[in-house]
């Protein structure tokens, strides 16, 4: 199953290299015996949602994880604009423009939702090795913070507890706590999962103008999201890339469609 | 970690007359000790001098231990070597000049605090509680067993530091009432010095390590460096505080740097409160009086400590100054009435 190759299967899209903005050569994660990421070569190019999508254990996560330094690599090579990434740790890929959001809600509980964008956004101070003047009297990251927290719909929530808000706006939060590192490249870890339907349709709204400002690598479920998102679709099978391309020429391969879409009528 | 860790930037303002009264307390208990207890007025002023010494190194042990989520249990090694720096800095038959001897101590521990931060910080939990542990006891048996500063039997300070400017004696460190209130501007120096720490870019990096460090590094912060730079903080001002034991007591052995001593700093956090800063102080007085208690009444007081603290613990999880905190914190209006 290793015959996944995207310059063959993306023909209709330009491929200029100053467009590529993140690619993965051969990458390959093994734990154990197991091979969970299995020579993945992909481009993500500029201005595009790039969604991944696959069953359960088909390797998105762990791609993800490889992509953000959060897990090292086995094999292969990661390049962010046209530099290796690969094995860097997780905090020199944020400092470069990935930011990343989590499949599981990954906050700071007890800290309002304001801290919580704030101290995101003072990740991009040359250092916090300041110790003197109060944190909150950094106006620019303050400014950046309060921005973020209004862009992901929870200026309202600026000074509650980020802990006692609803699971929907903590998914919320988390992105926004990714756009107030001011990334060149988002990364989102299945965005819905497990949000009831209208706090989906509403973030599946944050996500739709998140699309069309940034670049976006999207990891997901939720198949009618992803059509409504996505520029150029990916699906994994067994750590492998099974098809990847424009969406509507995913959706019609015989081969995606037998492997994972079922025959299509009750998929969506 | 508990999840009830919210950032106080600022004290409740009952909470901040509280702190005002007992600092004023302090401060003027050498006009009125003597008129309430005429017969143990000395010594009490030296058991508050003590007191507010061991203050300044459970302060220092929350940095660590309440804001970082750095639990560590050889903490004592730095408020030990801090006291024997002094005893080898100091000549034999005259003070040492606190002008020197003070900053060669804070930096000589600090140096030790990098090297066992250094190769114990990548650790995390239990193992990082062993590894201080082991440290710990590395530098007890390392001033118990060598002929350094007296081997087990420790080393007197004859005659205490000196501080002087061109010759004049600026203060008199052997005078019990000057010291005294060295030891009350030291606490609340350091109390000023962490909440300043805390409310800075590196102070709001290191309490989120303490509540999430996966996440500070998925924002960009490399939480090594800042676990590093926390915990040499905390072992110079442990050292500092070993520093002024030293000078009061004129003596130093290798029990300071022992793991009783370390728990029992520990203990003075947890029933104070981890992360309010005030509250390990306010532990360091709540123990060490309910010890003089105690032992008033019956030579079996270590148990009525035991008690005493497992009674606080379950009672007030958050400690005495996390009860404060709540008791005191004024509420506008309930934010969790909203509706939905």
């Amino acid at each position: 199953m290793t015959t996944p190759n995207t310059a063959a299967a993306a023909p209709t899209l330009s491929e200029d290299a100053a467009a590529v903005v993140l690619e993965t050569r051969g990458l390959t994660r093994n734990f154990g015996g197991l091979v969970a990421v299995n020579a993945v070569s992909l481009r993500f190019l500029s201005g595009q949602t790039h969604a991944v999508i696959g069953p359960n254990g088909a390797g998105k996560s762990t791609l993800v994880n490889l992509l953000t330094g959060h897990l090292p690599v086995t094999r292969g090579e990661i390049l962010f604009k046209g530099r290796t990434i690969t094995n860097l740790p997780a905090h020199r890929v944020s400092q470069l423009g990935i930011g990343r959001s989590y499949q599981k809600t990954n906050i700071f509980p007890a800290f309002s939702c304001f801290e919580n964008c704030r101290l995101a956004a003072q990740s991009r101070l040359s250092t916090s090795m300041r110790f003197v003047r109060p944190a909150l009297a950094y106006h620019t990251v303050n400014e950046k913070a309060q921005a973020a927290l209004e862009a992901c719909g929870l200026a309202r929530h600026r000074d509650r507890a980020a802990g006692t808000i609803s699971y929907g706006e903590q998914r919320q939060l988390e992105i926004g706590m990714v756009l107030a590192t001011d990334p060149q490249l988002l990364v989102l870890d299945e965005p819905l999962a497990g949000m009831g339907v209208e706090e989906s349709e509403m973030l599946i709204g944050l996500l739709k103008r998140l699309a069309s400002r940034y670049t976006v690598i999207l990891v997901e479920h939720d198949m009618d999201a992803v059509f409504s998102l996505a520029d150029v679709l990916t699906v994994m099978v067994n750590g492998t890339v099974l098809e990847s391309g424009p969406v509507d020429m995913v959706r019609a391969s015989q081969a995606v469609q037998d492997a994972y879409l079922g025959d299509g009528e009750e998929a969506y | 970690m508990s999840a009830a860790r919210p950032i106080v930037d600022r004290l409740p303002r009952r909470l901040l007359v509280v702190l005002l009264i007992l600092v004023a307390l302090l401060a003027l208990y050498p006009a009125y000790g003597p008129l309430l207890f005429p017969a143990k007025h000395g010594f009490l002023l030296q058991r508050l001098t003590g007191i507010m010494i061991v203050a300044v190194m459970a302060m220092s042990l929350d940095l660590l231990v309440g804001v970082a989520g750095l639990v560590s249990l050889g903490h004592a090694a730095f408020f030990g070597l801090g006291g024997y720096m002094l005893a080898l800095l100091s000549p034999a038959y005259e003070g040492a000049n606190l002008w020197l001897a003070l900053p060669l101590t804070v930096l000589g521990v600090a140096a030790a605090a990098v090297v066992v931060g250094f190769l114990s910080i990548r650790t995390s939990g239990i193992y990082f509680i062993m590894v201080t542990l082991a440290f710990g006891q590395m530098g007890y048996y390392f001033f118990n067993d060598s002929r350094v500063a007296g081997g087990s039997d420790g080393a007197y300070i004859y005659v205490k530091p000196t501080v002087e400017l061109f010759g004049k004696t600026l203060i008199d460190l052997d005078d019990k009432l000057t010291f005294y209130y060295v030891a009350l501007g030291v606490l609340v120096g350091t109390y000023l010095l962490l909440r300043m720490l805390l409310a800075s870019p590196f102070g709001r990096v290191v309490r989120a390590i303490g509540v999430n460090e996966h996440r500070v590094r998925g924002l960009g912060f490399n939480p090594v460096l800042y676990k590093l730079v926390a915990f040499t903080i905390g072992g110079s001002l442990a050292g500092l505080s070993g520093f002024l034991a030293a000078t009061q007591y004129g003596f130093v052995n290798p029990a300071m740097l022992s793991w009783h001593q370390s728990g029992q700093v520990l203990v003075m956090v947890i029933l104070g409160g981890m992360g309010t800063l005030f509250g390990p102080a306010l532990g360091a007085f709540i123990l060490e009086f309910a010890r003089l208690g105690f032992e008033s009444i019956t030579d079996h007081y270590l148990l009525l400590m035991g008690g005493l603290i497992i009674g606080v613990v379950l009672v007030l999880p958050r400690g005495v100054g996390g009860w404060l905190l709540t008791v005191t914190e004024h509420r506008p209006a309930d934010p969790d009435q909203e509706a939905p």
